[in-house]
């Protein structure tokens, strides 16, 4: 579904130019949940934007479903850190604002808007304002907005990241059934080992600057994962060491090799 | 604190928002009276709310009428300030170039005194409706400009973000986000440009005098009548309070998700 090869990053700054990414090669499978993670400044949203065609490599090249990728496509959508929902809308109307902006018919998404409010537990809230809404509650908004285009792909910005610790775990389980629900391949940048153990398939481990792809690791796990206690705490435990050792590790790497 | 405000019963809140304001304006009247009785002021000079009264009632017909005129010259002319003042500001926002052109020539323009410009606006359209007109445009288009330009430009870097990555077209994201968006910065300005309209119209009505309040208070000071003067002074800030309230209105009418998102 997609496929990145050799994609480099820099940008210009002050003093120079400062490498975001470097050579990096992955391919994502189709309905593959793939966890990009890494220290912040590691350029994981950049590699992200990379993929939602709003920055172009400045090296190789990145497609989906087999097309290069040069400007945002239709069947990739994304959600951002802030839910980024129109204070002046209504949650449906702030649902259906991809609809309009690609100048589909309103009124034959307005049930699908509805069912995914439903399916995201907001089924009665369809008429309220995001400020009347938790957190929580807006970023469920805004996935919901992502998933009315019924993407191929869906591009997640470390979205839970600013709720609350519960908050995380709720939309993290949620966001698990969706994707066994709908099949949708995900790229989810994080900084937690908890939420990508629980949610990838893969998980991708970025170094920092420049950002390279240092391991990828698979997380065998079946599904549906929970957190607490469940049968597969050893598994989950070993890939939480492994990654707890990846990215830890990182500044001293070249002097203790693992 | 929010939650505080929306348990107390709306009956509170209604008082707040009636009786307060009332029972100040009570209050200031009352000080008035008692400082132009207590220290026996002569009525030409300063005088007391009755003498206003008394001026008023003369001819109450003919006051309301001047009010009248001064007040639809207000409308006009602010109308035409905030319409061109936000048709510019778009014009602004949209080309960096033309911002560029022509943004300190309007600032110069806005630094002129309008006053000195009253004279020029009788000789380009002699007596009339228009000079005053153009006066109110004049003295209050610019609050409008700048903060439309002001709003339009503090999209957050998030809802800009959505629009692109929805490939969302200059238009939509102009029409969809960027214009509501701005539209609480517009509001102050407009609120911030009311009583300057009210000077303009006032301005016009004083160097050309015809009808409307301005043309009053020449009149009263050529026959020395201090209590109409200030009769109309009093007409002119009730009518500066129902401008401003009427804007507010509209604003709650049309934004009202804007006292949500800044609480």
């Amino acid at each position: 579904m997609i496929t990145i090869e050799a994609a480099t990053q820099t940008f210009k700054a002050r003093g120079g130019r400062v490498h975001a990414l470097q050579d990096i090669d992955l391919t994502i499978g189709a309905g593959e949940f793939v966890a990009v993670i890494g220290r912040s400044g590691c350029g994981k949203s950049t590699l992200l934007r990379l993929i939602g065609g709003l920055l172009k490599p400045t090296g190789g090249r990145v497609t989906v479903a087999g097309d290069r990728v040069t400007t945002p496509r239709r069947d990739v959508a994304m959600v951002f850190q802030r839910p980024a929902l129109l204070p002046w809308r209504s949650v449906l109307d702030n649902v259906l604002l991809p609809v309009e902006i690609f100048g589909w018919s309103r009124a034959q998404h307005r049930r699908q808007a509805q069912n995914l409010l439903e399916m995201t537990g907001l089924g009665g809230f369809a008429k309220r304002l995001p400020h009347e809404l938790s957190g929580g509650m807006q970023q469920r908004v805004s996935l919901c907005r992502a998933l009315i285009q019924g993407p191929k792909v869906m591009l997640m910005d470390e979205p839970f990241s600013a709720l609350d610790a519960l908050t995380r775990e709720e939309l993290a389980v949620e966001l698990q059934r969706i994707h066994m629900e709908l099949g949708t391949t995900v790229v989810f940048v994080t900084h937690s080992i908890q939420e990508a153990v629980l949610l990838a398939d893969r998980v991708a481990v970025l170094s920092a600057r420049p950002g390279r792809l240092r391991k990828v690791i698979g997380i065998d796990i079946p599904r549906p994962r929970s957190f607490g206690h469940n049968a597969h705490l050893e598994e989950v435990a070993g890939a939480s060491a492994e990654l707890h050792h990846l990215l830890l590790a990182e500044e001293g790497a070249a002097h203790h090799p693992a | 604190m929010a939650t505080q405000q929306s348990t107390g019963s709306t009956l509170t809140r209604a008082w707040a928002n009636t009786a307060l304001p009332t029972l100040g304006a009570i209050l200031a009247v009352a000080l008035w009276w008692l400082v132009t009785v207590a220290l026996h002021i002569d009525p030409f000079f300063v005088p007391s709310p009755a003498d206003v009264l008394d001026a008023f009632m003369r001819d109450p017909g003919f006051m309301m009428n001047e009010t009248w005129v001064t007040f639809s010259r207000v409308l006009i002319g602010f109308g035409i300030a905030v319409a061109g003042g936000l048709l510019i500001a778009v014009l602004l926002a949209a080309s960096w170039t033309v911002e560029r052109m022509t943004m300190p020539l309007l600032a110069a323009i806005n630094a002129v005194p309008k006053v000195a410009l009253a004279p020029l606006l009788l000789v380009w359209m002699g007596f009339g409706n228009s000079p005053k007109i153009v006066m109110v445009v004049l003295v209050s288009f610019f609050p409008v400009i700048v903060s439309t330009m002001a709003g339009l430009t503090s999209t957050p870097a998030d809802l800009r973000e959505l629009g692109r990555s929805l490939s969302a077209s200059w238009w939509q994201t102009f029409v969809k986000v960027r214009l509501p968006w701005a539209l609480p910065q517009i509001f102050v300005g407009i609120k911030v440009a009311t009583p300057l309209a009210i000077i303009g119209a006032v301005i016009g009505e004083v160097v050309s005098p015809d009808h409307g309040l301005g043309s009053v208070i020449v009149g009263s000071g050529s026959s020395a009548d201090t209590p109409l003067a200030f009769a109309a002074l009093v007409l002119l800030a009730i009518t500066g309070v129902v401008l401003f309230y009427l804007i507010v209105a509209i604003e709650r009418l049309l934004v009202p998700w804007a006292a949500a998102i800044a609480s």
